[in-house]
């Protein structure tokens, strides 16, 4: 009896123990996880002030000495080059290493190896887009080169120094969270960085949409409703700038036909509102005399953030900006001579061709006039708790068939043809990127600029530049295939070299202009030039709304300051009400309304058309316009089960607004033929009634900030550990483009001048763990549209008040 | 005294070795001096219970709770308070159970 129970005792203390060591569904093991000596309870930092720091590490080759801040970026000091990046990767490491470790792994197709069977389409997708074959062409690219090979060398190490000193008790908590253990970084991990942000921001396609569109509706309707150059726009490069070059030939278009319809084909849906602000004065417009450069890139933002901050010094440069983790260099930033930003262009780099293939074991495709063989590429994907995937993706001259499909077309055409695209993307060519911020990090004036342009490839950004000597500049830049009109618009023949792509535009023939009269320069992802611009672009940008209004608060700007600039950073006024506004108002018919209705349209009459957080005639107009355009629209394009691209906001204020009977206007749904003014009055009741619905009777509930969701979201989407929602102002279509979890990662302005001073805010901290007392502590100053100054420090032992700790590393 | 023994124990093991050495830890010290089952279970778990609080409040509050709540809200638990609770029960039932064991052992073997 007395071994029954103590073999009971034992067999339960066992299972206990067992119960708590084990991964249950998606709870990670309890125990490792609450235990004090090296669960999460060891990542919660203290907020005593940290004591001076130095670490021994091999691979050093001097000594590097870095101050930290009273948010805790790092200023390094570096002897040479090697220790600067080495520096570079160690510090990112140990603020961001979970961050590093998940987003590489995202853009590798590699989460299925660490959350299991839930993420193999994921990786499957990012897998057969070629994300891995992009990154090791890229790799091949920086290898090529010593500086960018060394430095890329240099901050690997950096990061698996910091790698190899971790025991489990100080794993970022995401690990211990997700029940995985931190591996050693790669080379082609730093790569894989730009690919995902080319994946953001140039891996959206319409085309698919579009061959639709141009089946179902002909070839006038799409012209018509969807052009090359939209009805209202300020581009980029002024009007009326003349091109001081002799371009090449233009390729003539194929002979070639509407690809056929392909099955199940959707690439990423290109979303809309993918933008960023940037812009430069000269110093004729500002109170010193030297010119501002203001930037902030939108994108989704998260805790950790996207950027790092960082000030980099060796006796080749020094640098204050952001970075991204898992990057060397500074990607936004300025010196002592230049300063820098980016917004993003939206080129058409992207493009689906159709292949033949001879047969079904498709290791041949037809392509000018005679069968070619496919190159085959199998991708393991380990997966968490199941066996290896192996995935074989076929490769054409264009690059991967992302998905072919083994449906048969109808009986009398190419019955035994199986169709799937090939997929042409600028991602998947040798490039060296890291060298042009490497320059730029270094750069002392335009020439410098213009230098360090020529070697970015993608995801193509409008680089805009101001420097000490008065230079303003801005060059919508990467490198841009050369194609005939419209080339890539729609799927393509992939048989007919005529529609591959035809060489490149030589770079210094990228549109860019510099010192224009008008005393500024700016960009908000609009159209690149005007239609004078010899060569084909994409023939859609970004809506002009925010180009608009920089353009004309900059035009009527003097003596500014960075106030100014700031200022302008958090302005919410509407350019899309005051052009439609007026017509919407004028075509309501206020008799007809109810007594709620007829309060929202007194309200709206009265709005400053401003999407503050506090007001109600944005949340008014922001349904009505929606509701309004779903009306016009989804009884032609909201078609269930075909797949089409909705005409853009620019296309149905040109309707609105010159085209009130058009036949668009007409909701084909019903026997009645109705008008603009029809879509209007519903458009509004539809609003207002919904506003009504989900916040009472129109009053200060329908405030802006409030109908809006804005949300800062953990990762990982951990609960508790983002910001929960926040009332904010802005809206995608306004210069402080924040709405739902996307807007300005990063807010910039720097004054240059005799002293260069910066200044700059991200919502979040630098450091990516949750128990830290940095890891959201700029995120009021963002809220509030404040920035802060940037420390920059001259050398190592300049003083400072605001330097509180210091790391000094040596070699081993 | 088990709990003195045990308390040490934990606190020292913990340092370096896996979470589990609890379990030895308590299960070892009641082996040899352990007295009664119930004695020697709440010698185990308020022990490691002990242990487990104070280390966690430890590095907690220096840190105001902050990651402590985060986890908390995480966990759906309604503050950080039961979360140390939870900490400490999870840490002290080992330690109970694995003490429990050792004194049957103890005495599945004993001469009587």
């Amino acid at each position: 009896m007395r071994f029954v129970k103590a073999f009971i005792a034992i067999i339960l203390t066992i299972a206990l123990v067992w119960a708590l060591q084990i991964k249950l569904g998606p709870v990670p093991p309890v125990a490792p996880l609450l235990n004090p000596f090296t669960g999460f309870w060891q990542n919660a930092e203290s907020k005593d002030s940290r004591p001076p720091e130095k670490l021994k590490l091999t691979g050093l080759q001097d000594e590097v000495i870095i101050r930290y801040d009273e948010h805790r970026i790092p200023h390094i000091f570096a002897k040479n080059d090697h220790d600067l990046y080495y520096a570079q990767g160690f510090v990112t490491a140990r603020d961001r290493l979970w961050q590093m470790d998940i987003q590489t792994r995202s853009a590798a197709g590699r989460l299925s190896e660490v959350v299991g069977p839930n993420a193999l389409e994921v990786d499957r997708y990012h897998r057969r887009m070629g994300m891995v074959y992009g990154a090791e062409n890229g790799l091949k690219g920086i290898m090529a080169n010593r500086q960018t090979r060394e430095m890329v060398l240099a901050y690997t190490d950096g990061v698996n120094n910091y790698v190899h000193s971790l025991s489990p008790k100080n794993y970022p908590v995401e690990f211990k969270l997700l029940n995985y253990a931190p591996e050693e970084w790669k080379p082609i991990n730093c790569i894989f960085l730009l690919k995902l942000m080319s994946e953001t921001l140039a891996g959206g396609s319409d085309q698919f949409a579009m061959t639709n569109n141009l089946r179902i509706f002909g070839a006038k309707a799409v012209n018509d409703l969807f052009p090359d150059y939209p009805f209202h726009e300020s581009p980029i490069i002024p009007v009326g700038t003349k091109w001081d070059f002799k371009p090449l030939l233009i390729p003539k278009p194929s002979a070639g036909y509407l690809a056929q319809m392909t099955e199940n084909i959707k690439p990423k849906e290109k979303v809309d509102g993918i933008g960023s602000n940037n812009w430069a004065i000269a110093g004729s417009k500002s109170a010193t005399g030297y010119p501002i450069l203001a930037n902030d890139p939108h994108l989704n933002l998260t805790f950790p953030a996207i950027w790092y901050q960082i000030q980099l010094s060796s006796p080749t440069g020094n640098v204050n900006g952001v970075s991204l983790p898992g990057a060397p260099c500074v990607i936004i930033g300025y010196n002592q001579k230049i300063s820098w930003g980016v917004t993003n262009v939206d080129a058409d780099v992207l493009d689906w061709y159709q292949v033949k293939f001879k047969d079904n074991t498709k290791n041949e495709y037809w392509y000018n006039n005679k069968w070619n063989p496919v190159k085959k590429r199998v991708e393991t994907i380990k997966i968490l708790g199941a066996p290896d995937e192996f995935d074989t993706v076929i490769y054409t001259h264009h690059g991967p068939v992302v998905y072919e499909t083994a449906t048969k077309k109808p009986k009398d055409s190419y019955e035994n043809i199986p169709v799937g695209d090939a997929l042409r993307w600028i991602a998947h060519d040798e490039s060296n990127e890291f060298l042009c911020f490497y320059i730029l990090n270094r750069g002392k004036n335009y020439a410098d600029y213009r230098e360090a342009l020529t070697h970015f490839t993608a995801p193509a950004q409008n680089f805009i530049f101001s420097s000490n000597d008065n230079d303003i500049a801005i060059t919508p830049n990467g490198k841009f295939p050369l194609k005939y009109k419209e080339q890539g618009k729609y799927i393509m023949d992939g048989s007919d070299p005529a529609n591959d792509w035809q060489g490149w535009i030589p770079p210094e023939q990228n549109p860019t202009v510099k010192n224009p009269p008008r005393g500024f320069v700016s960009s908000a992802n609009q159209s690149s030039t005007d239609t004078s611009y010899p060569y084909y672009i994409n023939w859609r940008f970004g809506d002009y709304d925010r180009g608009k209004r920089i353009n004309d608060r900059l035009t009527v700007m003097q003596k500014a300051t960075v106030d100014s600039m700031r200022l302008m950073q958090m302005d919410n006024y509407s350019i899309r009400a005051h052009d439609v506004l007026p017509a919407m108002i004028k075509y309501l018919d206020p008799t007809k309304l109810s007594e709620d209705q007829a309060k929202a349209f007194e309200l709206i009459k009265k709005w400053d058309k401003r999407y503050d957080a506090n007001s109600l005639g944005a949340s008014i107009f922001d349904s009505w316009w929606y509701n309004f355009y779903r009306l016009v629209w989804d009884d032609d394009f909201g078609v269930k089960g075909a797949y089409l691209k909705y005409p853009s906001i620019d296309q149905t204020e040109k309707l609105l607004l010159t085209d009130p009977n058009s036949k668009w206007f007409d909701n084909n749904k019903t026997p009645a033929k109705e008008t603009c003014a029809d879509m209007v009055n519903h458009a509004f009741y539809t609003a207002v009634d919904g506003l009504v619905k989900s916040k009472g009777k129109p009053g200060d509930n329908w405030q802006w900030g409030s109908v809006k969701d804005t949300y800062i979201n953990h990762m990982a989407n951990l609960p508790g550990f983002g910001t929960g929602k926040f009332s904010a102002g802005g809206r995608g279509s306004v210069i402080n483009a924040l709405r739902d979890n996307n807007g300005p990662s990063w807010r910039m302005v720097v004054q240059m001048g005799p002293v260069v001073k910066g200044f700059g805010v991200f919502p979040g901290g630098e450091s990516g763990n949750p128990g830290s007392f940095y890891y959201k502590d700029m995120f009021d100053t963002w809220n509030n549209g404040q920035l802060n100054e940037l420390l920059f420090l001259n050398s190592a032992d300049e003083k400072s008040e605001r330097i509180k700790s210091t790391l000094t590393l040596t070699k081993k | 005294m088990l709990f003195f023994i045990i308390l040490i124990l934990t606190f020292a093991g913990g340092y370096f070795l896996p979470w589990w050495v609890v379990a030895i830890a308590a299960f070892l010290p009641a082996l040899f001096i352990g007295k009664t089952p119930a004695k020697s279970f709440f010698a185990g778990f308020s022990a490691v219970f002990i242990v487990w609080a104070a280390m966690a409040l430890c590095k907690s509050i220096p840190n105001d709770n902050m990651l402590a709540k985060r986890v908390a809200t995480l966990m759906q638990l309604p503050n950080w308070i039961l979360l140390l609770i939870v900490t400490a029960v999870i840490g002290g039932l080992v330690g109970g159970m694995s003490a429990l064991s050792g004194v049957l052992v103890k005495r599945a073997f004993a001469k009587k």
